[in-house]
């Protein structure tokens, strides 16, 4: 376990360092919400709730998707060899996974903000929103993070990678489109609890499997 | 596995026969709208409990193959992969055509309809990844790891997500399963003997296909 630490370190100190690839991911996030803008706002006011959250998880599922794969997919076949002889996989599989939550997180705070700026703000319980972000970062991550450590095997990856995480990743979307829909709604905290457990439940389920099943990827 | 004797696909037969014959002639409770359609529950429920069968057989030889790698359980987890999925989408059609008497129309967007169809696109997910893996060794650790993960995702998509969510299907959404039926001890007469004979079907089928595939791989 005690190797997580300086791997979450270097993932993020190589994440400011090669700073054209964050600035790229922020600049999709804005051209995906700017597209979004373009084609919905043009006359004034004439979005729904309900396609605000229909396009909000669009835009959060592709930069995530964007994002998180290349957390295997773009590593160099010499510097794995290298990371195998320093950490146990278990720590490189838990410190990934806590790293995309958190590039996960952050993605889906931008996308909010960008949204309140130009398509409005809906949302009546914000805190159920923003734990719901929470959470939801944590499964797209966990289920991401695994499933590029797979695709990055494959011939031709990206291809892979979309066709394995697609419907790996609708449980966890379903669970969130109903909790955002709840939180747009402004409706009591009491609805939603059996959501948040699902999702927790769904979430704990899918890093149990990535921590028990990278070191069979990793081996190769 | 060692199914060199034949009793039980006298027994798969015999009880196939038996399901068929008293399936659609014995007498079933009359309900509203269900009306004769009930008898579905004969021919569509089964092909689900196979195919969950077949998958856990499947995820079973999984477990085998990270085990102890080389043994040739590969082609025997791939294979009740197969099976299972084809259970699958017979249980899907057998379920359209009881929806296009019931609810009106093939696709009525349930939630449990989605969830199967999900479900039945991340073991397709499956062989498009083995289709994309070249070397055999590598076939079968990372189609093992991923049908692991396949299986976990099929559980809520499948068990949990229809059981939350208002649904028309019998049996999720407070709408009565199968034991709030009246005479539903004279429908379990031939409801599970119609499981098990599904079921041993789909072990007959794996083991031809298996053997096929040993021959194929020994005279190569």
């Amino acid at each position: 376990m005690k190797g997580i630490l300086p791997l979450l370190t270097k993932e993020l100190k190589l994440e400011f360092r090669k700073q054209s690839t964050l600035a790229g991911i922020a600049l999709y996030l804005f051209s995906l919400t700017f597209i979004c803008y373009l084609t919905f706002k043009l006359k004034q006011q004439s979005i729904q709730p309900v396609t605000w959250s229909a396009l909000f998880w669009l835009v959060i599922l592709f930069a995530v998707m964007n994002s998180v794969a290349k957390s295997f997919i773009g590593e160099r076949k010499g510097l794995s060899i290298y990371y195998y002889y320093l950490a146990s996989p278990q720590a490189i599989i838990i410190s990934k996974i806590i790293y995309n939550t958190v590039l996960a997180f952050a993605l889906s705070a931008m996308a909010y903000f960008l949204f309140v700026v130009f398509i409005g703000n809906p949302v009546q319980d914000s805190f159920l929103f923003v734990l719901t972000l929470v959470l939801t970062s944590w499964g797209l991550a966990s289920s991401l993070s695994f499933i590029s450590a797979i695709a990055a095997k494959a011939s031709n990856s990206h291809v892979v990678m979309a066709v394995l995480s697609f419907p790996v990743l609708i449980a966890v979307l379903l669970m969130a489109i109903r909790l955002s829909k709840n939180a747009l709604d402004g409706l009591d905290f009491s609805v939603s609890t059996d959501e948040l457990y699902n999702l927790l439940a769904i979430n704990c389920i899918s890093t149990a499997l990535a921590y028990v099943l990278f070191p069979y990827i990793w081996r190769s | 596995m060692n199914l060199k004797k034949h009793w039980w696909k006298a027994l798969a037969i015999v009880l196939l026969v038996y399901v068929h014959t008293v399936g659609l002639l014995a007498e079933v409770p009359r309900l509203n709208i269900l009306n004769e359609t009930i008898r579905a529950l004969y021919f569509h429920v089964p092909m689900w409990f196979g195919m969950v069968l077949l998958y856990a057989v499947s995820v079973y030889y999984a477990i085998l193959c990270l085990r102890k790698p080389g043994q040739g359980y590969d082609t025997w987890s791939v294979n009740f992969a197969h099976t299972g999925t084809l259970l699958g989408i017979l249980g899907m059609i057998t379920g359209m055509l009881w929806a296009n008497y019931t609810w009106g129309s093939p696709w009525h967007g349930d939630p449990k309809q989605n969830g199967a169809a999900i479900a039945l696109l991340v073991y397709l997910a499956y062989f498009v990844l083995r289709g994309s893996l070249e070397s055999e060794e590598q076939k079968e650790r990372l189609s093992a790891v991923y049908n692991l993960f396949a299986f976990a995702a099929m559980v809520p998509l499948i068990f949990i997500i229809p059981r939350l969510t208002e649904s028309v299907h019998p049996g999720s959404g407070g709408n009565p399963g199968f034991n709030a039926y009246d005479l539903d001890s004279r429908m379990r007469l031939v409801f599970y003997p119609a499981v098990i004979g599904w079921f041993l079907v789909g072990l007959w089928l794996v083991n031809i296909r298996v053997r096929v595939q040993q021959v194929n791989k020994s005279n190569s």
